[in-house]
């Protein structure tokens, strides 16, 4: 009678202790289980579709995704109902915020009412000039149909641009289709756009053919070691290479050749003239046309 | 009604003796409390009218006074985010609420989910469902504890998107998509496969609340442990059931300890729904202080006490 509570009691404790193993066992297995799923489901909603626009603030993806508390304050303080808040089966992380500049591009307000609202720093607050903002990059993305690029002159994309003339520019470019006219191609400057998708809101094509991506799609990079030969020979003020040759042009007697002024000059015959001896007529693309060069030279 | 299924009826008793006003009030102030909540919420997005913006997980309200949840926080903090001080000061606010009123009054007075695992626990009630799993009820800790592991490996707040909590409230201000699914599927979890299984043994948030109000000043008090003629409707209605028997029996099942009349462990989400369904009105809300034991009053349990000890109970 007397051993037996003792061994009971000694069958008690390592039952409890056995009993307490498996139970933490068994739920340290569950959450292990739990983090694995959710974790690999982390992994894959990370990747941000390239249509869906973070905030303007919006920290790195990665950094952004472990700031945001998901509360949709930013979502309530936009006044142009650009911003909403992913919901679960979307594409972007759930809860967490972005805009679809196609269907509603931001308006890039002065006071950035967004980021003032954010309560986390997940917009970062540093940010107080909009046009610092880089939601992302626009993107001439489809020269085939862009209007601009056929010649036309629709120059919406350029219009809207709150940066205008930095963001966009209209270069011009020789238009080879017809010959005698000018290209004026809308071209994005990474340096000033801040990403706010107006002009893919604006485009007048069926499906836009200017776009806002992420920046790490939309941009290159240049190789660390690379430099333009240019800009090192302005900023040394000398050719860094071998000290500049004078140009010559072996040209015919009384004719020389300004690389970058007025080109062919004829000594003695004013530049405009056009009824002189000269084999070219005064319109290059006459020239060019008449197959003059080949006659002759199946002449000779 | 037949008087012997009513007996069978936790609570039944109580409505009979207080009226079912009585019997129910802290239920019915707790879903006033859910609903209001919720409403103060949506009466932004419905009615235009802005006293509290954002959700449970931040929010500002009257365009002041910042509120934010300390749980996401903490994810966040391991995540290996800088905060703004304005999530830490809504934290701040939050934390000190849930300190003083007790850390699980966030799972039984505040959160939405609450009302659709009770819903489920009715149900499961209702049709005479059993079986519980053997999981532990220290899962949700192990969980919590993974959440956090989750966040420090990953950078991101990765439970966040699964939670069942703030994507239900998230879902009913900013529009739900898909999130039904998960809601469902915590609804389908209580009433078929375990009893309480959401609420009581795996959600980390009631986890993080529950270590938060670990010395809470608001606290459901047995005083009037005497009166107790073990109906065991208390026990039947609560979702926590381990946390009564302590205070309610002034000792543990294998010890002789006596112990105050107080429910101190930070599991109890003060629901008040055994205040509710008690006919003899043992429980009330209280102060978790001057949990002395009262050794006149108690001496019939520690006489139970006693003539249980002589023989070893196995779990």
């Amino acid at each position: 009678m007397s051993t037996q509570p003792t061994t009971a009691r000694h069958s008690v404790t390592r039952n409890s202790r056995r009993k307490f193993l498996l139970d933490s066992a068994r739920a340290g297995g569950a959450a292990t289980l739990l983090a694995l799923g959710v974790g690999l489901y982390s992994r894959q909603s990370v990747s941000l579709p390239a249509s869906a626009i973070r905030p303007p603030g919006a920290l790195d993806e990665d950094d952004f995704l472990g700031a945001c508390v998901r509360c949709g304050l930013c979502v309530r303080d936009c006044p142009f109902d650009t911003l909403k808040l992913a919901t679960f089966g979307d594409k972007v992380t759930t809860g967490t915020p972005y805009f679809t500049a196609r269907d509603v591009p931001c308006e890039m307000c002065d006071d950035i009412p967004c980021v003032k609202a954010c309560p986390t720093g997940a917009l970062d607050h540093s940010l107080e000039n909009i046009d610092n903002a880089r939601m992302g990059l626009a993107v001439l993305i489809d020269e085939e149909n862009c209007l601009n690029f056929q010649g036309l002159r629709c120059d919406v994309c350029y219009r809207v641009c709150p940066v205008i003339d930095k963001a966009i520019t209209l270069e011009m470019k020789h238009n080879a289709r017809s010959g005698s006219h000018a290209l004026f191609i809308p071209t994005v400057h990474s340096d000033h756009c801040t990403g706010c998708g107006k002009c893919e809101r604006a485009c007048v094509l069926e499906d836009t053919a200017i776009r806002v991506m992420p920046f790490e799609l939309a941009k290159g990079e240049l190789g660390h070691h690379y430099r333009w030969g240019w800009k090192e020979k302005s900023k040394a003020g000398k050719s860094l290479v071998a000290p500049d040759v004078e140009h010559q042009y072996n040209m015919p007697q009384g004719q020389s050749y300004d690389l970058q002024g007025e080109g062919l000059i004829i000594e003695g015959k004013n530049a405009a003239g056009a009824d002189d001896a000269s084999p070219f007529g005064g319109s290059p693309l006459d020239t060019l046309n008449s197959n003059n060069f080949n006659t002759r030279g199946a002449q000779e | 009604m037949n008087q012997t299924h009513a007996a069978r009826h936790p609570g039944a008793e109580a409505i009979a003796d207080k009226g079912w006003l009585a019997a129910n009030k802290w239920l019915l102030a707790r879903r006033g409390s859910q609903l209001s909540i919720l409403l103060l919420f949506m009466l932004g997005p419905w009615f235009g009218i802005w006293l509290i913006k954002g959700n449970l997980s931040s929010s500002l309200i009257l365009e002041t006074v910042p509120l934010t949840d300390p749980y996401i926080l903490l994810q966040s903090l391991f995540a290996g985010h800088t905060l703004e001080s304005t999530a830490i000061i809504g934290a701040l606010i939050v934390s000190a609420f849930y300190i003083l009123l007790g850390g699980r009054v966030y799972c039984s007075w505040v959160c939405p989910v609450n009302i659709i695992t009770d819903t489920a626990q009715w149900l499961r009630d209702h049709f005479k469902i059993t079986g519980a799993s053997s999981l532990s009820r220290n899962t949700r800790y192990w969980i919590l504890a993974a959440t956090l592991i989750l966040a420090l490996v990953t950078g991101g707040i990765g439970w966040e998107l699964v939670n069942p909590v703030s994507m239900l409230h998230r879902g009913l201000i900013f529009g739900m998509g898909l999130a039904w699914f998960i809601i469902f599927a915590v609804f389908l979890l209580d009433l078929l496969v375990s009893r309480r299984a959401w609420c009581s043994h795996l959600c980390p948030v009631g986890a993080f609340y529950s270590l938060l109000g670990t010395h809470s000043l608001i606290r459901i008090r047995a005083d009037a442990r005497d009166q107790c003629d073990d109906c065991m409707d208390c026990f039947k209605v609560c979702p926590e059931q381990q946390v009564i028997r302590p205070a309610l029996k002034g000792h543990l099942k294998d010890s002789t300890e006596i112990i105050g009349p107080v429910i101190t462990s930070s599991n109890c989400t003060n629901c008040g729904r055994c205040i509710d369904v008690c006919a003899k009105d043992v429980f009330h809300f209280g102060l978790r202080s001057n949990n002395t034991v009262n050794h006149t009053t108690n001496s019939k349990n520690i006489n139970k006490q006693h003539n249980h000890s002589s023989g070893v109970e196995v779990l």
